[in-house]
C-alpha cells in the first residue's frame, strides 16, 4: 500500500494506512504530547492530551487514523494551552503529592507539567478523599495519584484472561479498582510491569524503589517527548 | 450468606452465565436483595467467571443498582430541574417526614430507602418518582402521606397506584397513573395507522428501494443529533458481515423529554415496523430495543405487544409475508445512566458493560452490537421510517424546511399551561410554540434539554430545526420568576453525575465548572471567573471524546450568552479577586473537637 | 531609587524554602547589593514598618494564623510570591486533607503511637485561646489572598529563586532552564 502524506503544522509527512496520528507523528519526528497511550497498547483516549485540530475539528491524536491530505495543527497557541489545561485538571483532580512520590522524577504526568512549565494549576484543588490500598502483597495501589489512563486495565490481564484492573463509579467519582485477590497472583514480572506501564505513582511494586537517585531520574534533565524530537 | 449464594447462582443461571446478561444478573440479585453488596459482587464474578472488579464497576456505574441497601421499598424522587419546579423540595420533606429519614437514607427497620433521581421521563407531570418500578406522578404532600401509610402497611408498589392515566395507560399491563398528554397530532406520527400495513409494503420493496424512499425523506435522526437515517442504513447495509443488528435507541434520557414514553404507550408497533423495515433494509434478522430503566413499568406490555407482531406474522419467521426474512426483537434494559443515550454507549451496555462511549473508528455501522455491523436509530425516527414507506418519501419531504424534513414530536414542561406532547412541523417558531402551549409569560425556553440551549425572549422568533434551533425534543419553558443560575446548577450537577468517567476534560472539567458557577452564585465571582468560565467551556466541549462532555457546558456556556447580566449582577465589579475562604467554616470543626470556642475576630 | 524591599514568612512550612534561597551560595552578597530585606526570618525583623516591593511566602495556610499571616502580608507587599509547592498546593501538610480534622487531632494528641502511654486521662487535644485554631484542611496561599507569581520545588531549586528575584527585581524577562523546574 501507498504512503500516506498528510501535514503537521505545515510540514510535509508520510505514513502507512492504518496508523494513528500520533504513531504517524512520531515516526516523522514530530512530538503530540501523551498520557493514556502507551506504545503496543489498544489506544483509549482518555486523556486527551494528543488533541490535534484538523477540518476545523479537534480529535484525540492516539485514536484517530490518519488520512490522505490531512491536514493538522498541532503545536498552535490554542491546542497548547488546551493541553496545558488538561495537565493542571489532572494535578487538582487528584491528590498529587510529588514531594513525597516514589514516581517523582519518573512520572509522565509530572513530566508533562515541566514541559508545559506548570508553575500552579489555574484550577482549584479538589481534594478527592481517595483510598490507599496497601495490604495486598506485590502492588501498593494509591488512589490519589490516579489519572484514569486504563493502562493497567488494558494491559494487566491474568492468563486466563480476567481483568486485574477496572474502574469503578462514574463522573467525578471515577476511580481505579484492583481485584486484590488476582493482583496477588500475579507473577514478580506482571507486577513489575504494572507499575512500570502506569504513568505516574498510582500502582507502586513493593520491596524495590527508590533506586535511581535524583538527577538521574528519567525526565530530571531532558523533557518528555525530546527522544522523539532530537531523532 | 448461603442465601445469597443461591440467590446469586439462580440469577446467573437464568441467564446461562453470559457475560452480555450482566446487567439482567445485577437487576435480578439487586431485586431479589435489595443491595448488591461486596460479597455478592465477588459471588456473581467467581460464578461468572469475570474479574470482581468488573461486575463492581457494572454496579457502580448505573443509578438504579446500589452496593448499599435500598430499602423494600426504594423511592427514586426526581429532582431535575422541571421537577425542581414544581415543587420536588417539598415532596421530598413530606417522604422524610413520613417515612422517617432523610434522602440518601433508609429507615431504620429498613423498609423505606429514599433517593434522588434525575429525569425519569414525566416532565409533564412533575414531581414523579419510582418506587419499586411503579411511577407517581403529580405528587403532592397528600399524596406522599397516603402512598407510605401503603408502603408501611405492605402494600406491593402496584397497588399503591389508585388512579390511571389516559389512553392505553389504563391497559391491564401497564396500569399506570402516567399521563399521555398528547396536545397535537401531527401528520406523521399521530395519524392513523393500521399495524403491519407498512412492513408489509417495505417486503414488497428491495432493501435499496427502502433506503432509497428514506434518503429522498431526509428524514434525519430524531434524537438531536440529525445524522440521515437513510445514509445510516445504507452504511450499515454496505457494511460486509453476514449477522447485522437493528437497535433502537429508547433510553432518553435528556431532561425535559417524555415523548418516546408516549410512543412506547400508544403506537409502539408503529415503532416496531420501523425497525422491521430498517432491519429489511440493512439486512438484519435481529433488533434490540434499549429501554431505558426508568420506563421498566412498560416491558411487560411491549414483550406483549411483540407476541401480538409474532402471532399475527409481522414478526418472526417470513416476517410481513416475505419469505426468508426472519426478524425479531428482544428488549434490553438500561439501568439509569444518561450517557447511554449515545449509541456506542448503549452498545457497550447491551453487551453487559459500563455504558462508556466507544472510541470512533470504527462506527457502529462497521463494528457495533457484538462486533457487527448495527444500526441505532431513535424511537420516533423509526416510527417515521414506517410513515415514509406507508406515504412516500417525496411526501414526507414536503413538510419542514429545507434541511429539515418532516414533522418532530416535542416534550413541553415547565412554566406553561399544557404541558405534554406536541407534533409539530419542522420551522415551527418557539413563539408559535409558546401560544399553544400557553406559556407566552416566558422569560427563556431551554431548547434540547441541558445539552441544548437557554433562549432569551428576543430570540423566541427562532425555529425549531436542525438549522436554526435544534433539539431532540426536549422544551422547557422558565418563566418570570424563575432563577435561571438554579436552572443552570441543576443542569450542571446532573452533567458532573452522568459523565461516565473516561475522558479528562469530560469528567474533570463539569466538576471545575459547577466549582465555578457555585463561586459566582455566592457573591464571590469578579469579572475574571466569567472569562475563566467562558474559557473552560470552550475546552470541555473541544476536547471531550463523545456527545455528553461536548454539549455538558451548554448549560453555562449559552446563558452566559444569552443572560449575562444575570451573571454580571452576582459578580464584584472592579476586584482582581475575591476570596472564598470562610475562616468561621473553616475553624469549626477543629475548635468543637478541642473544646475550645472559635474566635474569628481575635485571631 | 532605593533598593527594593523584600519580606519573607514561612507559613505551614519547614523552613526547606527559606534554605534554598540561601543555597544561592556567594550570590547572597549580589542580592543584599540589589534588594533590601525587611520583615523576614533572614533578619529577624518582626514587624512591618513599611510598605514592600516584594513578598515571598513559604508553606500554606493550615491554621488561622498563618491566614493573618499572610493577609498581612498581602497588604504590606506589592508583589506576593508563592515559594515551594506547599506554599502552591499545601505539600506536604495537606496529606492530611483527605482525613477529617477531628480525625488528625485524636491520632495527634489522644490515640496515636507516640501518645504516652502512661498519661492516660490526662491527655487533651490542646485548647489554650491563644493558640492558632487549626483549619479544616491545608489551603494554597492563593486561595486566600492574591498570589502575584508562584516558584515550585520542594524546595525550589536556589537557581530558580535567584533567576526568578533578578528577573523580576530588574524587570528582565524570567528564563527557566529544563533542569530548574521541579516539583521534588
Amino acid at each position: 500500500m501507498s504512503d500516506i502524506k498528510f501535514t503537521i503544522d505545515g510540514k510535509e509527512c508520510t505514513a502507512k494506512s492504518g496508523q494513528t496520528i500520533v504513531e504517524a507523528a512520531k515516526a516523522n519526528g514530530i512530538y503530540i504530547p501523551v498520557l493514556c497511550h502507551f506504545d503496543g497498547l489498544k489506544p483509549a483516549g482518555t486523556c486527551r492530551i494528543c488533541t490535534v485540530k484538523t477540518g476545523g475539528r479537534f480529535m484525540a491524536g492516539c485514536t484517530t487514523p490518519v488520512a490522505e491530505g490531512m491536514r493538522i495543527d498541532n503545536m498552535t497557541p490554542e491546542i497548547e494551552d488546551m493541553r496545558k489545561q488538561i495537565i493542571e485538571m489532572l494535578f487538582v483532580e487528584g491528590n498529587h503529592m510529588c514531594p513525597v512520590c516514589e514516581k517523582s522524577g519518573n512520572c509522565e504526568l509530572q513530566a508533562l507539567a515541566y514541559r508545559y512549565k506548570m508553575m500552579v494549576p489555574r484550577f482549584p484543588f479538589l481534594w478527592p478523599k481517595r483510598e490507599v490500598v496497601a495490604n495486598a502483597p506485590k502492588l501498593y495501589l494509591d488512589k490519589n495519584r490516579c489519572v484514569q489512563c486504563l493502562r493497567c486495565v488494558r494491559e494487566i490481564i491474568t492468563t486466563d484472561g480476567k481483568n486485574v484492573f477496572a474502574v469503578k463509579e462514574r463522573g467525578g467519582k471515577t476511580t481505579i479498582n484492583m481485584d486484590e485477590k488476582l493482583a496477588a497472583g500475579l507473577s514478580d514480572d506482571m507486577a513489575m510491569r504494572a507499575m512500570d506501564i502506569c504513568p505516574v505513582g498510582c500502582i507502586i511494586r513493593k520491596e524495590v524503589g527508590y533506586k535511581v537517585p535524583i538527577g538521574q531520574r528519567k525526565f530530571d534533565s531532558k523533557p518528555i517527548g525530546s527522544e522523539i524530537e532530537g531523532r | 450468606m448461603g442465601n445469597m449464594s443461591e440467590v446469586v447462582k439462580k440469577c446467573v443461571n437464568n441467564y446461562q452465565k453470559d457475560p452480555a446478561r450482566m446487567l439482567d444478573v445485577i437487576r435480578d440479585v439487586q431485586a431479589e436483595l435489595g443491595q448488591v453488596s461486596d460479597a455478592a459482587i465477588s459471588e456473581i464474578a467467581g460464578q461468572m467467571n469475570v474479574s470482581s472488579v468488573d461486575v463492581e464497576g457494572v454496579v457502580t456505574f448505573y443509578h438504579f443498582f446500589s452496593k448499599d441497601p435500598v430499602g423494600q421499598y426504594s423511592v427514586y424522587l426526581n429532582n431535575s430541574a422541571v421537577s425542581v419546579m414544581m415543587g420536588c423540595y417539598e415532596i421530598a420533606k413530606a417522604f422524610e417526614k413520613e417515612a422517617g429519614c432523610k434522602f440518601g437514607e433508609v429507615s431504620s427497620d429498613g423498609k423505606i430507602g429514599l433517593h434522588y433521581t434525575a429525569d425519569i421521563g414525566m416532565n409533564d407531570q412533575e414531581p414523579a418518582a419510582i418506587i419499586n418500578g411503579v411511577i407517581f406522578t403529580s405528587l403532592t404532600a397528600d399524596k406522599v402521606k397516603a402512598i407510605v401509610a401503603d408502603m408501611k402497611s405492605g402494600k406491593a408498589a402496584r397497588d399503591i397506584v389508585k388512579e390511571f392515566g389516559d389512553g392505553k395507560n389504563q391497559s391491564e399491563l401497564i396500569k399506570s397513573m402516567v399521563k399521555n398528554n398528547i396536545q397535537k397530532k401531527g401528520a406523521v406520527l399521530f395519524a392513523p395507522f393500521s399495524p403491519g400495513s407498512a412492513l408489509n409494503k417495505a417486503v414488497s420493496m428491495t432493501p435499496d428501494e427502502v433506503i432509497e424512499q428514506m434518503k429522498i425523506s431526509n428524514l434525519r435522526g430524531r434524537g438531536g443529533a440529525g445524522f440521515p437515517t437513510g445514509m445510516k442504513w445504507d452504511y450499515t447495509r454496505q457494511s460486509p458481515g453476514e449477522k447485522k443488528y437493528i437497535v433502537c435507541n429508547g433510553d432518553e434520557g435528556e431532561p425535559g423529554t417524555f415523548k418516546d414514553r408516549v410512543i412506547f404507550t400508544e403506537i409502539p408497533e408503529m415503532m416496531f415496523e420501523g425497525m422491521a423495515i430498517g432491519g429489511y433494509a440493512i439486512g438484519a434478522d435481529e433488533g434490540l430495543l434499549y429501554l431505558r430503566g426508568e420506563y421498566m413499568y412498560l416491558k411487560t406490555y411491549l414483550e406483549d405487544v411483540l407476541s401480538k407482531m409474532r402471532q399475527a406474522g409481522t414478526l418472526g419467521k417470513n416476517a410481513g409475508g416475505k419469505q426468508g426474512f426472519n426478524f425479531d426483537i428482544k428488549i434490553k434494559m438500561g439501568a439509569g445512566a444518561y450517557v447511554c443515550g449515545e449509541e456506542s454507549a448503549l452498545i457497550e451496555s447491551a453487551e453487559g458493560k459500563r455504558g462508556e462511549p466507544r472510541n470512533r473508528p470504527p462506527f457502529p455501522a462497521q463494528r457495533g452490537y457484538m462486533g457487527k455491523p448495527t444500526s441505532v436509530n431513535n424511537v420516533e425516527s423509526f416510527c417515521s421510517a414506517s410513515r415514509i414507506i406507508l406515504e412516500g418519501g417525496e411526501w414526507f419531504a414536503k413538510m419542514g424546511t429545507a434541511q429539515s424534513r418532516g414533522t418532530k414530536l416535542l416534550s413541553v414542561s415547565g412554566d406553561c399551561k399544557k404541558p405534554g406532547i406536541y407534533e409539530i412541523e419542522f420551522g415551527t417558531t418557539i413563539q408559535t410554540l409558546l401560544e399553544e402551549c400557553e406559556g407566552r409569560t416566558a422569560k427563556a425556553v431551554q431548547v434540547g434539554g441541558p445539552s441544548g440551549s437557554c433562549v432569551d425572549k428576543t430570540k423566541f422568533g427562532q425555529r425549531i430545526c436542525y438549522d436554526d434551533l435544534a433539539t431532540g425534543g426536549s422544551i422547557i419553558v422558565i418563566g418570570q420568576d424563575r432563577d435561571i443560575l438554579q436552572v443552570v446548577h441543576n443542569f450542571m450537577e446532573f452533567f458532573e453525575e452522568e459523565s461516565c468517567g473516561w475522558c479528562t476534560p469530560c469528567r474533570v472539567g463539569n466538576q471545575l465548572l459547577l466549582h465555578k458557577l457555585e463561586k459566582v452564585m455566592h457573591g464571590h465571582g469578579t469579572e475574571a471567573d466569567l472569562k475563566d468560565m467562558e474559557q473552560w467551556c470552550v475546552t470541555v466541549k473541544s476536547m471531550s471524546r463523545c456527545g455528553l462532555g461536548q454539549t455538558s457546558p451548554n448549560p453555562i456556556y449559552t446563558t452566559l450568552k444569552n443572560f449575562r447580566g444575570i451573571y454580571e449582577a452576582k459578580i464584584q465589579k472592579g476586584k482582581d479577586f475575591v476570596s472564598e475562604f470562610d475562616m468561621a467554616a473553616a475553624v469549626k470543626d477543629s475548635c468543637a473537637v478541642a473544646g475550645r470556642k472559635p474566635n474569628v475576630e481575635g485571631h | 531609587m532605593s533598593k527594593p524591599v523584600v519580606a519573607t514568612t514561612s507559613l505551614a512550612g519547614c523552613f526547606g524554602c527559606h534554605m534554598s534561597l540561601l543555597d544561592i551560595d556567594d550570590r547572597i552578597l549580589q542580592l543584599i547589593d540589589l534588594v533590601e530585606f525587611h520583615k523576614s526570618p533572614v533578619d529577624d525583623i518582626k514587624t512591618f514598618s513599611k510598605m514592600c516591593d516584594i513578598g515571598i511566602i513559604e508553606g500554606g495556610c493550615c491554621n488561622s494564623e498563618n491566614v493573618h499571616v499572610l493577609q498581612d502580608f498581602r497588604k504590606n507587599c506589592k508583589i506576593l510570591i508563592s515559594l515551594g509547592e506547599c506554599a502552591i498546593m499545601g505539600g506536604l501538610p495537606a496529606m492530611r486533607n483527605g482525613i477529617p480534622v477531628k480525625e488528625c487531632l485524636e491520632e495527634g494528641y489522644l490515640d496515636g503511637p507516640t501518645v504516652d502511654e502512661n498519661k492516660k486521662g490526662a491527655r487533651i487535644i490542646p485548647n489554650d485561646e491563644e493558640l492558632p485554631m487549626i483549619l479544616d484542611k491545608v489551603y494554597p496561599c492563593h486561595e486566600i489572598v492574591k498570589v502575584d507569581y508562584f516558584i515550585p520545588g520542594c524546595p525550589p531549586r536556589a537557581d530558580l529563586i535567584w533567576e526568578a528575584l533578578v528577573a523580576l527585581v530588574t524587570g528582565n524577562e524570567l528564563k527557566i532552564p529544563y533542569e530548574v523546574l521541579k516539583f521534588d
